[in-house]
Parts: C-alpha cells; sequence; structure tokens
C-alpha cells in the first residue's frame, strides 16, 4: 500500500461540524468518518451515508419468533401431548389459539428485539474486550472528528478544512 | 439539518451554563469521586436488609414454605403480593425510556437512565418470589419447555402462570438490552476520561469498544426507536398478563375484565412514584439538580395524578360492577373489602392511591421537593395494599363460611420481603456510584434546544456558535505498527492549554498546585508560566499531556505520571464541592 495521508479536522460544535460536512461534500471530497460524542441528527444525510436497514431486519427476526411460536406450542399443545383440561380438550389448533395469543406475542418481540440488538452488535463491531477506535479520546466527550483522506491535495484541504471552523487539524502520515 | 429551535414558551431542562464538556464532567463527577459518609451508611443499611432477606430465604427452603403464614384458605398472600408490586414498579422505567421515546418528550432523557436501572433491579425482586414459592428453586428450570425424560411431559401453555413467565423473562432480557445500549455511548466516554488503568480497563469491557461514527450513530438512533416501538405493547402486556393470574381465575373479585388496564395503570403509577422517590434523594446526593429539575419532578407529579386518577375510576368500577353484575358471591366480595375485618387496609388503598395524588392539582404542591417526595412514599405504600387488598380478600372468605380465616404474615414472610427492599437498594446504590445516571450523550443532543445556556443566548438574539477560522495544525508521523506521535509546527503550549482548558484570571481564582503531591513551589511557578493554575487543568491531564509538559519544562520526565497528577487534582477537586 502506497503511504497515506489522512487529516483529522476536529470540531467542537455540531452546527460547525453540520457546515463543514456541508461544505466539504460540496468541494466533491470524500469522507471517510465523522466520530461523534453524540448523535447528530441529519449527519448521516448529509455525509451520505445509506439509510439503515436494521429496522427490516428486526421485522423479519419478529416474524421468525412467531413463526416458531406457533409451531413449538401446535406440537407440545396439539400434536405430542394433547390434554384435557376441564373439559375442553385440546384436539385443534385453532380452537385452542386464542390461549396461544400471549405467548405468540411474547416471543415475536424476544426475536424481534435480541436479535436485532445482536444484529446491531455485530455490524458495528461492538463487543466485549473489543478495543476502541476513535483516534482521539475527546470524541466521546465534546469534540467531533471529520477524516478525510489526502491525495496530494494537502494544502488545499488543509486551508478549506480551517476555513470551516476546525478548531485543530491533525496530519497522520503514514510512512512504510 | 436538525434545527435547534424549540418554542420560547418551553422552559429549560438542563439549567446552569453548561457547555458539552460540561454534561461530561457532571456526569462523570459521582462516579471518578469518592462516596461519602451518608453512601456508606445508607449502603449498610440495604445490605443488612439483604442479608437479613437471604437469611429467610434459606431458611424457607430449607425447612419449607409451611414457615410462610399462609393457610388452607389464604393460600396466596405476601409473595404474591410482593410479585405484583415489585413488577408494578418495573414498568416505570419502560414506559419513561419507551413511550416517551416514541412521544419525542424530551424531559425523559434526564432521568430514563435511572428508571430503567430500577426497572431491571424490581424485577429481579419480583422474580424472585415465585422462585422461592416453587419450594425446590433448583428445579425452576422445569418452567421452560425443554425437551425431557418424563415422558413428553410439557409445560402447559393454557396457563396464564406459563404466560407469565414468558412476559418477564421477556420483559427483562429485552429491558436490560435496551438499557445496556443506551449505556454504551457514556461507558465510551467514562473509559475515555479514565485515569488509572482498572478503570480504563473495565469501562472499556463494559462499552464494547463504542467508538461513535456516524454509522453506529446511525444505527443506534434506530435500534433505540424499534427497541422503543417492541417496549411500549411489551410493557403493556407485562402487567396484563400479571392481572390475567387473577383474572382468568372463578374467584370472586378477581374474575374481573376491567383488570389488565386497571393493572397496568397501577404499575405506572407506583412505577412512577418509586422513580420520584429515589431521583429525589440523587439529584440531591449526586449534584444533579441542574439536570434533574424541579420541572422534571412537576411532570413526575403530573403522570403520578393521572394514573392515580384512572387507578381510583376501577376502583369505582368494580364497585359499580358488582353490584350491577347481580351475583350475591362478587357483591359480597366488594362488601367484605370495604367493611369486613380488612377495611383498614381497604381505607389505607383508597386515601393513598386515590386521594393523595388529587392534592397534585395544585401547582405549589407538586413543585414542592418535600411534599413529592412524600406522597411518591405513600404511594408505593398505597399500591402495595391496594394487592394484598385484592390478594388476600378475595381469598379470606370463600365460598365455604366454615373455612373463613384471616392471614397474618410471620417473621419470615417480613424478613423476605425487608430483604428484596435491601437488595433492591444495594443494587441501586452500587449502580449510582458505578454507570453514568444520566444518559449524557442524549442530554447533549438536545443541549441546544432545551439548555439554559442556549436559552439564553437565542433570546439574546445571539448565535448559538462561532466559526473561528484560526485552528491549530499539528502532525503526526506514524511509522508502520508502532505509533510515534510528534506533534510539531504547532505551539506546544498552545496546544497544551487546548486540551486542558485556559484560565481566566478575572473570573477564577488560582489553586494552590502544591497540595498534590509532586508539584513543588518552583513546578507551581513553571505551570503556572504555561499558564495552568487551577486543579480543573490538571485533572484534564492524561498521557499525552505529560508527555507535552515534560518536554517543555525538561524536568522530572515521568514525575507528573507517577504521582498521578490529575487523580489527585480531582480528588481536590471532589473535595472543595
Amino acid at each position: 500500500m502506497a503511504a497515506t495521508t489522512v487529516i483529522h479536522a476536529y470540531y467542537d460544535d455540531d452546527d460547525v461540524l453540520m457546515h463543514a460536512v456541508k461544505k466539504v461534500k460540496a468541494e466533491k471530497h470524500h469522507i471517510e468518518e465523522v466520530y461523534c460524542p453524540f448523535p447528530v441528527h441529519g449527519l448521516d444525510k448529509a455525509m451520505g451515508l445509506a439509510p439503515t436497514r436494521i429496522a427490516i431486519t428486526s421485522f423479519m427476526y419478529g416474524c421468525l419468533g412467531l413463526i416458531v411460536s406457533i409451531v413449538m406450542m401446535k406440537y407440545i399443545m396439539i400434536d405430542d401431548w394433547p390434554m384435557d383440561i376441564g373439559g375442553k380438550p385440546s384436539f385443534t389448533y385453532i380452537e385452542n389459539m386464542p390461549a396461544f395469543v400471549p405467548i405468540m406475542f411474547e416471543l415475536t418481540v424476544f426475536f424481534a428485539a435480541h436479535l436485532m440488538v445482536i444484529t446491531f452488535y455485530l455490524r458495528s463491531r461492538l463487543w466485549p474486550f473489543k478495543k476502541a477506535e476513535n483516534p482521539d479520546v475527546r470524541t466521546t466527550d465534546a469534540h467531533f472528528i471529520m477524516e478525510i483522506e489526502v491525495h496530494n491535495n494537502e494544502s488545499a484541504l488543509k486551508d478549506l478544512l480551517l476555513d470551516t471552523g476546525a478548531v485543530e487539524l491533525n496530519i497522520i502520515k503514514n510512512s512504510h | 439539518m436538525a434545527s435547534h429551535y424549540e418554542a420560547p414558551i418551553r422552559k429549560p431542562l438542563v439549567l446552569g451554563d453548561k457547555g458539552y464538556h460540561d454534561v461530561s464532567v457532571d456526569i462523570a463527577a459521582p462516579i471518578e469521586g469518592r462516596a461519602n459518609r451518608l453512601w456508606w451508611i445508607v449502603f449498610s443499611i440495604a445490605l443488612a436488609a439483604f442479608l437479613w432477606g437471604v437469611g429467610a430465604i434459606i431458611y424457607t427452603i430449607s425447612t419449607g414454605i409451611g414457615v410462610w403464614g399462609l393457610n388452607k384458605t389464604v393460600n396466596w398472600a405476601w409473595d404474591i403480593t410482593n410479585f405484583v408490586w415489585w413488577v408494578g414498579i418495573g414498568h416505570a422505567g419502560t414506559l419513561i425510556s419507551a413511550v416517551l421515546l416514541l412521544f419525542r418528550q424530551k424531559w425523559r432523557m434526564a432521568i430514563n437512565r435511572s428508571a430503567e436501572a430500577m426497572t431491571i433491579f424490581s424485577v429481579i425482586q419480583a422474580a424472585l418470589f415465585p422462585v422461592i414459592h416453587m419450594g425446590r428453586p433448583w428445579l425452576a428450570y422445569w418452567v421452560v419447555p425443554i425437551p425431557n425424560q418424563f415422558g413428553s411431559l410439557w409445560v402447559n401453555f393454557n396457563s396464564p402462570l406459563l404466560w407469565d413467565v414468558f412476559a418477564i423473562s421477556t420483559y427483562l432480557s429485552v429491558s436490560l438490552v435496551f438499557w445496556w445500549t443506551g449505556l454504551l455511548p457514556d461507558f465510551g466516554m467514562l473509559r475515555d476520561r479514565a485515569v488509572k488503568p482498572f478503570q480504563k480497563k473495565i469501562y472499556g469491557l463494559v462499552s464494547f469498544g463504542w467508538t461513535g461514527r456516524a454509522k453506529d450513530w446511525q444505527r443506534f438512533e434506530e435500534v433505540s426507536l424499534v427497541l422503543a416501538g417492541l417496549a411500549t405493547p411489551l410493557v403493556l402486556s407485562v402487567h396484563t398478563i400479571v392481572s390475567f393470574d387473577f383474572a382468568t381465575s372463578v374467584i370472586p373479585g378477581w374474575h374481573t375484565t376491567i383488570f389488565p388496564p386497571y393493572f397496568v395503570a397501577g404499575a405506572i403509577f407506583s412505577g412512577f412514584a418509586m422513580v420520584q422517590t429515589l431521583l429525589i434523594i440523587m439529584r440531591k446526593v449526586s449534584h444533579l439538580e441542574d439536570y434533574i429539575t424541579v420541572q422534571h419532578i412537576e411532570l413526575m407529579n403530573i403522570v403520578i395524578m393521572i394514573t392515580g386518577s384512572i387507578v381510583g375510576c376501577a376502583y369505582i368500577t368494580e364497585l359499580f360492577m358488582a353490584w350491577y353484575s347481580g351475583v350475591e358471591y362478587e357483591q359480597y366480595a366488594f362488601l367484605n373489602r370495604a367493611t369486613g375485618p380488612y377495611w383498614w387496609a381497604y381505607l389505607l388503598m383508597m386515601s393513598c392511591n386515590v386521594l393523595s395524588p388529587q392534592i397534585m392539582w395544585f401547582k405549589k404542591i407538586r413543585t414542592s421537593i418535600v411534599i413529592s417526595f412524600i406522597i411518591s412514599i405513600v404511594v408505593n405504600v398505597g399500591m402495595w395494599f391496594e394487592r394484598f387488598v385484592i390478594i388476600v380478600t378475595s381469598l379470606h372468605r370463600d365460598y365455604l363460611p366454615s373455612s373463613w380465616t384471616m392471614f397474618s404474615p410471620t417473621f419470615v414472610d417480613i424478613g423476605i420481603f425487608i430483604g428484596t427492599i435491601g437488595f433492591f437498594f444495594v443494587l441501586f446504590l452500587l449502580y449510582s456510584r458505578t454507570f453514568p445516571v444520566i444518559a449524557q450523550a442524549e442530554v447533549k443532543s438536545i443541549l441546544k434546544s432545551s439548555g439554559a445556556r442556549y436559552k439564553a443566548l437565542r433570546d439574546a438574539g445571539k448565535p448559538l456558535y462561532t466559526i473561528s477560522k484560526n485552528g491549530i495544525v499539528r502532525e503526526t508521523i506514524v511509522n508502520n505498527n508502532q505509533e510515534a506521535v510528534v506533534p510539531s509546527e504547532s505551539n506546544q503550549e498552545e496546544s497544551l492549554l487546548n486540551a486542558l482548558g485556559s484560565f481566566d484570571a478575572g473570573t477564577q481564582d488560582p489553586d494552590d498546585l502544591k497540595k498534590v503531591k509532586g508539584i513543588g513551589p518552583l513546578m507551581e511557578k513553571t505551570l503556572n508560566k504555561l499558564g495552568i493554575f487551577s486543579f480543573l487543568q490538571v485533572s484534564k491531564m492524561t498521557q499525552k499531556e505529560y508527555d507535552l509538559l515534560d518536554s517543555l519544562t525538561g524536568t522530572f520526565p515521568g514525575r507528573a505520571q507517577r504521582d498521578d497528577w490529575a487523580g489527585q487534582a480531582r480528588m481536590f477537586l471532589n473535595n472543595d464541592k
């Protein structure tokens, strides 16, 4: 890999950051990453990130949970061991179904919530013993960092970023 | 882009002149400081109560359920009362974090973290009771539908008690991941502020390596929203199903269709009261008055008043329906509740739950912290008696007058109940010393719309931010994998002060830096020359600043680090408060 240079532009205000992101995008630079201490609404759109599909996965997991609960209760209560409770034998699924609704609901929620959260943790690479990758400890406190790769345009980029109100620029040179 | 506009009529939710960094400092302060004597006293009492409860539980399990006050007629009393009471208390946490999130109520952000913690801790207490009542708790896994060696012996999916198992375990586990997911960014903040390696390691572990990329935040917000959407019907289902334990039976007094909504309203009512009790203490002890304001207390009081009125409405509906049904057993069950030997419990329930919250109609009363605190405790006493009345008075005079009896708890019943209160407070007190008790990332996201500082700026017609174009530039050269940080070009002194914050001699008093072990008169002068005058500045020093300082002063390299100046300074800061 060739030697790469990235610029970390530090901002200390979300509004300034949003203006900067728009300006940098308008100048046709690619923003590698933005590290934020809190969610900045509209940042993903301004950066050009695709919308997340995690809610769709949750819906599918919920459907899975519903199917699991239906199959499980049909097998246990109707097929494997039908019971005669108070003179009301459980011979057909449809007649017994109303009593199964609460657990159908609970398992739908259980699957939708847990599998979605697990998907989120895996996709965003979050798990115990994972090392944090934010370049500066201040990004969890009150600073935002915009990371941009330099392609022979260091000084122009530097001027642009300083002009957008970056409080600090860190030019990181990788030499191999 | 997100507009930070908020109608001027809205009162600020974060008081004081607070910027983003101030929020981090305030939320981290109770964790980074030391516990005061009061904390230790309360913790010891809670621990003693917990241990007493453990003893009572061991006695119950080793001897048998016969040590409780149950008898042939009243075969369900304190255990189920306590179970329902604790589950009910748990409901406010999810309600605050999920329902108020869906309604975009910003005031929830100061209280949702603690309310969710309370949910988890109280559901743990609730779950204890059915498990102990099993008699052989080591066989508790029998409630799970697992293939087994007894022939095809399955659990009964027609039973509301099994629905309860599914509802409570789904509720507990979903609340836990909802809570923990919200905690990740805040643990990340603590991890990045931590100075001592042990704290850094622990908070690094529990933060799951939270990095805060734009994509992470995008997913985080979506996950929070979907979890809120899932948790809202979940929380309503849980107490609905708890009420089915009674409503699906044929006992007069239990067999009523109003139970589900009535129980859910009661749960929210008692849960908010418990949140109120805990937060009124915590805001004082942890100095969070700027975040948990009187406005928050007032809004919670309004919820308590409304849900209390719903509960009162349900009580009266029950009485009306008993009379209107024409069923004499049903009529007697309610007449017996109000005028029988347990009239005092009924009266307590009515006065604590229906009458006492009505005084919240007066603004003076619902903004009074002392009265709010008293009412919150009164409500929880009343809600305990509500469950006691429903359960015991419906059972103690059954269809057969010869078996009519009374219930009196034994010391074991009382001991287990006190033990769960102790356990709850042990957990909550430990939480309040080690967890970020306010969702700081969320508070920061509403700071510009609802913070006092920015509201004042907006009222004055001033801009909320300024773009300064004289940022500093530094260069870092990374060699293969070994990182060598060489700050160059820019002024080292400037970058040091930039990280530590500058000192304004006009408004601040310089601290006696010599108090810090390792700083002598000479070093103090050197530090002052660099612009470092206060403990606050020293407390912000990290490895990078130490190195920078060493290269600037050229004396005693590594000294500051060994003596942990930042940690010491933080201690002095806390002592000053």
